[in-house]
């Protein structure tokens, strides 16, 4: 192939022109998770992805998308034939929830979002489109760029346009509360559930699936507690919190202040901010090397670190 | 003793590190470990090393860092596209000798295991749990975890549950410089760039795995199989393709043209018809309505399109001749002709009835006999070249049909490999799906793994790209195709 990327589509060619070769650059989506592993210089300079919907293929379950678009349109997008992503709509863009990597609260029923991306156009710090992944839903053609760039927080290449999976959304979803139900039993009993989320004292399931398997699994969970119907997420503290599944069962031991934990998951959303992790070394090692590699100059989303998230 | 005073002084050093019988250098050893499963030769190994330890892995790596030897980690050998064939005399590591499950962990759905672990085995002792690890191959019986996470192996059953990658939460990894590094975690969203992400099908170019958190997923309660019989493939292959236009994602649709049925009914009697063009065998799974209205829809949408005949699994019993068929297929074409080759590319869904044509057009050009069976769920053709290798001129026509069924994927929209991966039989194909500064990135991704190229050199990226291009092995793959 000895065509360029840029030569194919204008607009991925503008972009990457806007990113040009030199100087520090930083990318600017809906600024939602804008200090998320460390800002920004304030005056660097930033450029935006293009946006829109180039193609969406619900027979194929893939949507393809540049970075630019928002969540929520792509979400009206895929709604209207049934489908979903697990990209968490917070007000923000496609190409910064997956820079910033970080899951929707109903990842159970969902999905990761890094196992969603399927194909990844994104301009590199020589201000070049890289092509990586495939169009398919399988594929293991060569190294995985795709996976490199989920949580990378643009560090690496700006994302320019994206291939994702979709999903088919469930025929029946169905919220049910508990004050005196185990979480972690009630986790245990649904085979596959959209959420169980738990705030130490109350249970919220999110029941999936055809209307009487939803009703039978609602039945067999009420061994474990006294459930009522649910009217949706609950509200979700600020901070976030990596913890292990089983981790949760000893949460009183962190001082997370009000939580609520998607269990299972090990996902905790907290009104207090989650203690330094430390990454380990020899994967920091690895790490360094692929900014080296990727980004010499350190001119792309300079002072932003995945390893100090 | 090899003769070679530089080869004696390092199988020393090995055995010293491991133990003098787990470090073999001797002519049937490094026969049998220059191979694997797929058609290509030319490999050679160096000694060849059988540790049983993290300890002993990091060993091996640091005495062939400091001595500069390539190192190539290998499974079951199972694969089949070269990818664990020893170019160069490299260091041979066979993971074979760690084969623990060291941990199982239902709150964190998780499995500790060595790289070594069988990929049945791992089921098998899960199920009284109620439990399995999902991604299946057909060769579950013999290949491991580590050649599963090395590979990004699929399977029939990696329709609704995702590829290896999906189940790979954590990795134990040694490095090519000898360093260990615990790439990923259990944790809900692990710090730093997803390097365990990367790692899985690596294809031993980025470290070797010692230990591997795996996920474990549930039994589903109920599961309905379905065998489907078609007059004509494309039928089959539409079906596939209207089933999840639909919104029904099954977890196995697995599609298998007449040619085989014939052959695997010989082989195993599992019940397929044999005078049907092709078969669609589709299994859902879950909670009893979901699968039975699943069921409902996949036959629905079958006879729509034109199945002459669609048939439940009455039974534990029945489904399990149907899978056996299925996973026996490939031993099944013995009986017809002592050779095959394998391919795997994948198209989008909606363009498998049409390159299926074209699959068999070019193998009637090249006047050889080809069968289909494939994850026609997710549009992963495997299009069987089936040869007798000592009929003069045969394989320059397997050859060249092989060519032209991956210029026909590409055509239609798709990729180099769906499971299999590139190895040494695609490389040179590369350069047809990726501009030299997308292969330029994969390096740069490589490298920061093994900045010396130490790690199986020579594969996966095209000649021309750094690690690809090491002069000492240019030599070597002359018996390799292509």
């Amino acid at each position: 192939m000895a065509a360029t990327l840029a030569s194919a589509d204008p607009v991925l060619a503008d972009f990457a022109e806007q990113v040009g070769a030199e100087g520090p650059v930083a990318v600017e989506g809906g600024r939602t998770r804008w200090l998320v592993g460390g800002a920004p210089p304030p005056d660097v300079r930033t450029v935006r992805a293009p946006a829109g919907i180039v193609e969406y293929a619900p027979e194929e379950m893939t949507v393809r998308v540049r970075a630019g678009t928002t969540v929520a349109e792509l979400d009206a997008e895929l709604s209207s034939r049934g489908q979903r992503t697990p990209l968490p709509d917070r007000g923000g863009t496609v190409g910064g929830a997956l820079a910033v990597g970080e899951n929707h609260p109903g990842l159970l029923g969902r999905g990761r979002v890094r196992s969603s991306l399927l194909q990844v156009r994104y301009v590199s710090a020589d201000g070049v489109l890289v092509n990586g992944g495939g169009p398919t839903v399988k594929n293991v053609t060569g190294f995985d760029l795709p996976r490199l760039m989920v949580g990378s927080l643009g560090t690496l290449g700006l994302l320019a346009e994206v291939i994702l999976r979709t999903e088919p959304n469930p025929a029946v979803s169905q919220w049910v509360v508990s004050d005196d139900a185990d979480p972690f039993a009630v986790r245990h009993v649904l085979l596959r559930p959209g959420a169980v989320l738990w705030d130490g004292g109350r249970t919220w399931a999110l029941l999936e699936g055809q209307a009487d398997d939803v009703a039978s699994e609602r039945a067999a969970i009420a061994v474990h507690g006294t459930f009522t119907d649910g009217d949706g997420w609950p509200e979700l503290p600020p901070h976030r919190w990596s913890l292990t599944p089983s981790g949760l069962r000893d949460i009183g031991a962190h001082a997370t202040g009000r939580f609520v934990a998607v269990v299972g998951a090990g996902l905790v959303f907290a009104a207090e901010p989650q203690p330094s992790r430390i990454l380990d070394p020899a994967a920091r090692t690895v790490g360094e090397r692929l900014k080296r590699n990727f980004d010499p100059d350190g001119r792309l989303n300079p002072g932003r670190d995945p390893a100090a998230r | 003793m090899s003769g070679d005073p530089a080869v004696d002084d390092l199988v020393a050093a090995l055995g010293e590190a491991l133990a003098p019988d787990r470090v073999r250098h001797d002519g049937a050893e490094r026969a049998l470990l220059s191979r694997d499963a797929s058609v290509f030769e030319g490999g050679v190994a160096g000694p060849v090393c059988f540790p049983v330890s993290t300890s002993e892995v990091q060993a091996i790596m640091r005495i062939a860092a400091a001595g500069g030897h390539n190192v190539v980690p290998r499974g079951a050998g199972t694969g089949l596209a070269g990818g664990a064939i020893p170019l160069g005399a490299p260091i041979v590591v066979s993971t074979t000798r760690m084969n623990r499950i060291l941990d199982v962990d239902v709150d964190d759905r998780i499995a500790w295991v060595e790289p070594g672990v069988v990929n049945l085995d791992l089921s098998r002792h899960l199920g009284p749990l109620g439990f399995h690890f999902a991604p299946d191959p057909s060769s579950q019986q013999v290949c491991t975890i580590g050649g599963n996470v090395a590979n990004n192996s699929g399977g029939p059953h990696c329709l609704a549950e995702g590829v290896t990658n999906a189940h790979v939460r954590a990795i134990e990894v040694v490095l090519p410089d000898g360093e260990v590094a615990m790439l990923g975690g259990l944790d809900a969203e692990p710090l730093g760039y997803d390097l365990r992400g990367v790692f899985v099908g690596g294809e031993g170019t980025l470290g070797i795995a010692t230990r591997i958190a795996v996920t474990i997923t549930p039994n589903p309660p109920a599961v309905r199989t379905l065998l489907l019989s078609f007059a004509e493939v494309v039928d089959a292959a539409n079906t596939v393709s209207a089933v999840i236009a639909a919104g029904c994602v099954p977890a196995a649709m697995e599609v298998m043209d007449q040619r085989i049925t014939v052959a695997v009914e010989r082989y195993v009697g599992a019940g397929y018809p044999t005078d049907a063009a092709a078969v669609l065998l589709a299994e859902v799974d879950g909670l009893a309505h979901g699968v039975d209205h699943d069921a409902e829809t996949i036959a629905t949408i079958g006879r729509a399109n034109g199945a002459t005949d669609v048939r439940l699994a009455a039974n534990d019993d029945e489904r399990a001749l149907l899978w056996k068929g299925r996973k026996t297929a490939f031993g099944a074409i013995a009986q017809i002709a002592p050779d095959y080759y394998l391919h795997d590319t994948v198209v989008p869904r909606s363009k498998l009835a049409d390159v299926l044509e074209q699959v068999y057009a070019i193998a009637d050009r090249h006047e050889l006999l080809v069968m289909n069976v494939f994850h026609a769920g997710d549009g992963n053709l495997h299009p069987l070249l089936i040869f007798d290798a000592r009929e003069p001129g045969v394989l320059e026509r397997v050859h060249l049909a092989g060519a032209e069924i991956i210029t026909a994927s590409l055509d239609a929209g798709g990729v180099l490999s769906g499971e299999h991966g590139i190895g040494v039989e695609k490389q040179q194909y590369m350069d047809r799906l990726f501009t030299d500064d997308d292969l330029d990135h994969q390096d740069r991704l490589r490298r920061a793994f093994d900045p010396t190229c130490r790690a199986n050199p020579g594969k996966v990226l095209p000649v021309g790209h750094s690690c690809a291009d090491i002069q000492s092995l240019r030599a070597v793959p002359t018996g390799v195709w292509g």
